[in-house]
């Protein structure tokens, strides 16, 4: 790797964080963790470097290394994604249109209503 | 278009779908898409990888990888969604394992001596990096799940320890830098390792989320120093972006928790005695603030909805407002209905004339008695202008003045949103508890221009 090389991984380097300053200039409380969550499945990609680490890999010193590498990271992946994946479902978009909806809403509190008497 | 090229332009790509992913995280209606598009830029990256570079070992990757994904789908899936943060802690802590992990073996396996001094900073910083996040989200983990106590834990010299610690890493780092010789890096890992310990005993309760936000951009960083050691652009722009953003996002955990990060991170050396102590010392309690946009979010997700108005509604004039706002979440299929207080306002019936005024339904409104049983099964209780009438001291503290009055159960809903003009008491000139409980949004503000605003924001979702 010469010099060129470097100077250009920094370059992405430093346009990446302000990338990522600016990206979440304004998030709600509410999407706090969501979003903890979901950054946490995206550094998962360090599933990629294990891969090249093991499968470049000589030796047993460092097919261990690699190996173990590669279950860490995708355990970091798909768990952070499912998970983040669960969060957000309290995000679902309602199904029913606001006249179907109002329907079964009166007729569930009108249920409560009658099994409270 | 050459083998090179190709990757480059996959690697472009996955940026770019991790890019948007964040932007997507930041807002209700998008985040479940942005996930999903992460999810498949992270599909892009992995099967690029397979395709494009020349990997040995197929099986033994692929193997590694069922078992990564054998264990976690099934832990994610299962996991209580109350232990959602710990879970997080343990998926962001491999991560930061692996980096280092890679980092490490990288530089064992160039020859002792070949590499140059930035190719084992990028070395050293994946390690130890990697290391502390490794050992502060087992730690994180251990405290949440509750292995150990979630208390701070401090002890005689905390800060000269960990100062001592952190200063023989940097001392290795120059050495190894100096002199490439394996064993110092394997010193530097069990150091870092101590370190990540260190730094995460003397947080406890409530601010350990925000720390295992920290520690998320903290593998962030750990995953760019593998990328350069690697030089892989998709390691580096991901990593980065979550560094950034992770940083970022733990200011803004803290700030809505009414603190700042240095307090939380540090304030256990010393101050938290008195903290837990004395524990009735408001000055010390932290209260929940948010923004017009997190209340329209609360509402608007919500299956039921509960507002319980007082006196700050009448003063505002803020009851057409709220009847709009009602209007927006019955249109979006949320059951609304109003708790009325017997002497909620100034004078016995005054919220039920003002409501009326605005042409809320009768229906709607629901006396005291009526109305109790409801909040158990409400997604928020929102609160406007009332203090006494929810004040849980009138159950529970003999020695309140207010001790016996009948009050409105709002603490039993899932979520309480208070809009309030300041942290001032009520009529009656007691603290209300419940503005301090975990579960309890303050808006500040005037009621009718807090409603506007949220009404707004309900019609943007």
């Amino acid at each position: 790797m010469n010099g060129g090389d470097i100077l250009s991984l920094i370059t992405v380097f430093v346009l990446s964080a302000f990338v990522g300053f600016e990206v979440i200039a304004k998030v709600p409380s509410t999407l706090h963790t969501p979003l903890m969550s979901g950054t946490n499945a995206i550094h998962g990609v360090v599933v990629v470097g294990a891969m090249l680490v093991l499968g470049t890999a000589n030796g047993a010193m460092q097919m261990t290394l690699g190996f173990v590498a590669v279950v860490l990271a995708t355990l970091n992946v798909v768990g952070g994604f499912v998970v983040t994946d669960r969060m957000l479902e309290m995000f679902k978009v309602r199904k029913p249109a606001p006249k179907v909806a109002a329907a079964p809403s009166a007729a569930a509190s009108a249920s409560t209503e009658a099994g409270q008497k | 278009m050459s083998l090179g090229t190709g990757i480059r332009l996959a690697d472009l790509i996955a940026a770019i779908c991790f890019i948007l992913a964040l932007r997507g995280l930041t807002g209700p209606k998008t985040a479940r898409n942005g996930n999903l598009l992460g999810a498949g830029g992270m599909l892009l990256a992995i099967g690029i990888t397979f395709a494009t570079h020349d990997l040995t070992h197929f099986l033994l990757i692929a193997g590694a990888m069922v078992i990564g994904v054998v264990v976690a789908v099934p832990a994610a899936r299962l996991v209580k969604m109350t232990a959602m943060p710990q879970m997080v802690a343990a998926f962001n802590g491999v991560g930061g394992g692996a980096a280092a992990l890679i980092a490490l073996a990288t530089f064992l396996r160039a020859p002792a001596g070949s590499l140059a001094v930035y190719q084992v900073v990028e070395v050293i910083l994946g390690v130890a990096i990697g290391c502390i996040s490794f050992a502060g989200s087992c730690i994180a983990f251990a405290k949440l799940q509750e292995l150990m106590t979630g208390r701070a834990i401090t002890y005689p010299g905390q800060q000269v320890w960990n100062g001592i610690v952190g200063a023989g890493i940097l001392g290795l780092a120059i050495a190894v830098c100096v002199n490439q010789v394996h064993w110092i890096v394997a010193v530097i890992l069990v150091l870092a390792l101590a370190f990540g310990v260190a730094f995460v005993l003397p947080v406890g309760g409530a601010d350990v989320p925000v720390l295992i936000s920290l520690l998320n951009s903290f593998t962030g960083l750990a995953v760019a120093a593998s990328g350069f050691v690697l030089h892989s652009v998709v390691l580096v722009v991901a990593g980065t972006l979550v560094g950034a953003s992770g940083t970022l996002l733990t200011q803004m955990m803290s700030r809505a928790m009414g603190r700042s990060l240095p307090n939380i991170l540090f304030s256990a050396f010393g101050s938290v005695i008195t903290a837990t102590g004395g524990a009735e010392g408001d000055t010390t309690r932290s209260v929940r603030s948010a923004s017009a946009e997190d209340v329209a979010i609360l509402l608007s997700y919500a299956n039921k909805v509960i507002v319980v108005p007082g006196y700050g509604l009448a003063v505002a004039q803020a009851q057409h407002t709220i009847r709009e706002l009602a209007d927006l979440l019955e249109a979006r299929g949320i059951e609304v209905i109003y708790a009325i207080h017997p002497v909620a306002g100034r004078m016995p019936g005054h919220m039920n004339v003002l409501l009326a005024e605005a042409n809320v339904p009768y229906e709607q409104l629901k006396e005291m008695d009526e109305a109790n049983p409801e909040f158990q099964s409400a997604d928020v209780a929102l609160v406007i202008g009332a203090n006494d009438v929810v004040n849980p001291a009138a159950k529970n503290n003999p020695a309140s003045p207010i001790y016996g009055m009948p009050i409105l159960a709002v603490d039993e809903a899932r979520n309480i949103v208070f809009m309030k003009r300041s942290m001032r008491p009520g009529f009656a000139g007691i603290d209300n508890e419940l503005l301090f409980d975990p579960k309890t949004t303050l808006l500040f503000g005037d009621a009718k221009d807090s409603l506007t605003k949220v009404v707004a924001a309900v019609k943007a979702m």
